[in-house]
């Protein structure tokens, strides 16, 4: 059993020094363009995590997370951007003079986003919590449109509709793509822990949890609050990589977006979430072919239209839901344990033969 | 206890003292159930008290219940389902948990320490209740009978002193009747719990509780220890129907 425990640990080792090389490689290699994809598949990993933790793991339907995400973007934007373009940004109405100032480093910034947007989902959890099922999901949904709406309004502070531009960029792989792995170690950690235990019990079966000690609420409020940490982290790295934001971004849609990517890897299964992000944002990019002007053999030309990538993930969510309710992975996580099982059955079986 | 219109439990003076097995019978929708719900705090009374070791706990949430020394099983096994046996009894042990979540994350020894020795604690549970050879079996995958004694185990674990067990033998032959009373006894004298039973096998009932409530309509029919509830006649009415010797 130590055996096999310290297995584990090279392997583990051994996949994170490949997925560094892996970086390394590709941060000399590729274009700017696969970049920022690859960097855009990172952040979308961080997003499916967050909420397979808060729907897959606990069970509660929410829908909140492109509003949490929305104020982790705003809050390192405001927080980095020079106090010159700040000036020239802010025609409409001059900025908050507190905040005219301020250029903080852009860690702190960035961390300090998923905070705020950790408290904003306290805050919202308190009320919201209470509700179950579909019921919290549009009591989520709806909360998520008031924080857009209201960083729509707020022009001293957000600049309204306009949106903020010049936010400092960070183009590294490295920069999104360690934060997306700590990201993935501290979920699973805390999946492992007694609390993740708890609250997999929460969703297994609330009243026995109940039963069994666990102050409900409290656990729900917990993961609710650690989901939109990592949501305000995604939409503060979110902020870096494109160098601008609005409040139009983060309209409910980018939620289904990541619902997509849940669903598809599978509720329950943090490798899965992994694994749909990567296949659903670099195919959102792969199938722009689609939408450009197109010659089937001459037998039918159809036009270039813009949305057909949705249509077809669309169909692909559609066929998931309909033959493979699971997602790819179901519950299942990505174990060295069927690897290490199927090498020593293989092992087992040369060493019969050569006997 | 009323729901809207319907009054589900009244005029209902159950007593428990230390160290006691205590039935609870009554006839389909007597309110047997409503009454573990009330003690457990699922329902708020809406007229009434409930005193535990001379607290009143009326109206508090079913954590805290638990918390001051009250474990429950259910009727129709709630069991976790993802999760094995071991896990399953594990999340009892949850509260009293002596590290944070940051602890838990970043791998401080107080967090590993605590678990550890609470998973040792709960090995040596289910040892005593003869299920560690499935300890890392899925709870789902147990035969019934068996997840019926670890619903009860899972309920030790929060180091209860009063037990309610819902129905613990439904469903269960004579045979597994009978392990399932020894099973009980020897808890309760291990354990040094107190047990109050809902049950409708009734030689279950009579073979191990001291004291027997009937319950009818919500009311007390009757109470005693097995001999004077089986010659009860407003019991076997309740039970038989009234027979009426002119017809």
């Amino acid at each position: 059993m130590d055996d096999r425990l310290k297995t584990k640990f090279i392997l583990n080792v051994v996949l994170l020094l490949a997925v560094a090389l892996l970086i390394y490689w590709g941060q000399d290699n590729l274009n700017n363009f696969q970049i920022r994809i690859l960097n855009l598949a990172g952040i979308f990993a961080i997003l499916g995590v967050s909420l397979n933790l808060v729907l897959g793991f606990t069970g509660m339907f929410s829908l909140g997370h492109a509003g949490f995400m929305c104020i982790g973007a705003y809050t390192t934007a405001i927080l980095t951007m020079s106090p010159r373009s700040k000036e020239i940004i802010y025609f409409m109405e001059p900025i908050n003079p507190v905040l005219a100032n301020i250029q903080w480093p852009v860690l702190p910034a960035i961390i300090l986003g998923g905070i705020m947007a950790a408290v904003f989902g306290f805050l919202i959890g308190f009320p919201a919590l209470r509700l179950r099922d579909d019921y919290l999901a549009i009591a989520t949904l709806g909360f998520s449109e008031i924080i857009r709406i209201v960083v729509t309004n707020t022009i001293t502070i957000t600049n309204g509709a306009l949106g903020l531009k010049n936010i400092p960029s960070i183009k590294s792989l490295w920069v999104y793509w360690l934060a997306t792995i700590l990201t993935i170690l501290i979920i699973k950690r805390i999946l492992n822990s007694s609390w993740g235990y708890a609250f997999k019990a929460i969703r297994d079966n609330e009243i026995a949890a109940e039963a069994m000690g666990i102050n409900i609420f409290k656990h729900k409020l917990l993961s609710f609050t650690i989901g939109a940490f990592f949501a305000g982290l995604a939409g503060a790295l979110m902020a870096h990589l494109i160098t601008s934001v609005d409040p139009t971004m983060f309209r409910f849609l980018f939620t289904f977006q990541i619902l997509l990517i849940v669903v598809m890897g599978g509720m329950g299964s943090i490798s899965g979430s992994v694994v749909a992000a990567l296949i659903v944002t670099i195919g959102m990019e792969v199938l722009r072919i689609v939408e450009q002007p197109m010659n089937l053999f001459g037998v039918l030309s159809i036009p270039g239209l813009p949305g057909m990538r949705m249509v077809i993930f669309s169909i692909l969510l559609l066929l998931v839901i309909l033959f493979y309710r699971q997602g790819l992975m179901g519950t299942r996580e990505f174990n060295w344990d069927w690897l290490i099982n199927k090498l020593s059955t293989f092992k087992l079986r040369k060493r019969g033969e050569a006997a | 206890m009323q729901f809207g219109g319907l009054t589900a439990v009244s005029e209902l003076a159950l007593q428990v003292m230390p160290g006691e097995i205590i039935g609870l019978i009554g006839p389909n929708g007597a309110g047997k159930t409503t009454v573990f719900n009330m003690i457990t705090g699922v329902y708020t009374p809406t007229r009434g008290k409930i005193y535990y070791k001379g607290q009143d706990i009326t109206g508090m949430k079913p954590d805290r219940i638990t918390s001051l020394g009250i474990a429950r099983t259910f009727q129709n096994i709630r069991l976790f389902e993802s999760m094995s046996v071991l896990e399953n009894v594990m999340i009892s042990k949850h509260v009293r948990l002596k590290a944070c979540l940051a602890e838990a994350v970043l791998g401080l020894p107080r967090y590993t320490r605590s678990r550890q020795a609470q998973k040792e604690e709960c090995i040596e549970l289910l040892k005593k209740v003869e299920l560690e050879d499935v300890i890392n079996e899925p709870a789902v995958s147990l035969p019934y009978g068996k997840q019926r004694r670890l619903e009860i185990v899972r309920a030790l674990a929060t180091s209860p002193e009063l037990l309610l067990l819902d129905e613990p033998a439904a469903g269960m032959n004579p045979n597994e009747s009978i392990e399932l009373m020894q099973f009980i006894n020897r808890i309760r004298d291990e354990f040094d719990i107190t047990v109050l039973m809902i049950e409708h096998h009734m030689e279950v009932i009579m073979g191990i509780c001291e004291r027997i409530y009937v319950l009818d309509y919500g009311m007390t029919l009757a109470q005693g220890n097995p001999e004077q509830i089986q010659n009860n006649e407003k019991v076997i009415e309740a039970y038989l129907g009234v027979v009426d010797l002119d017809a």
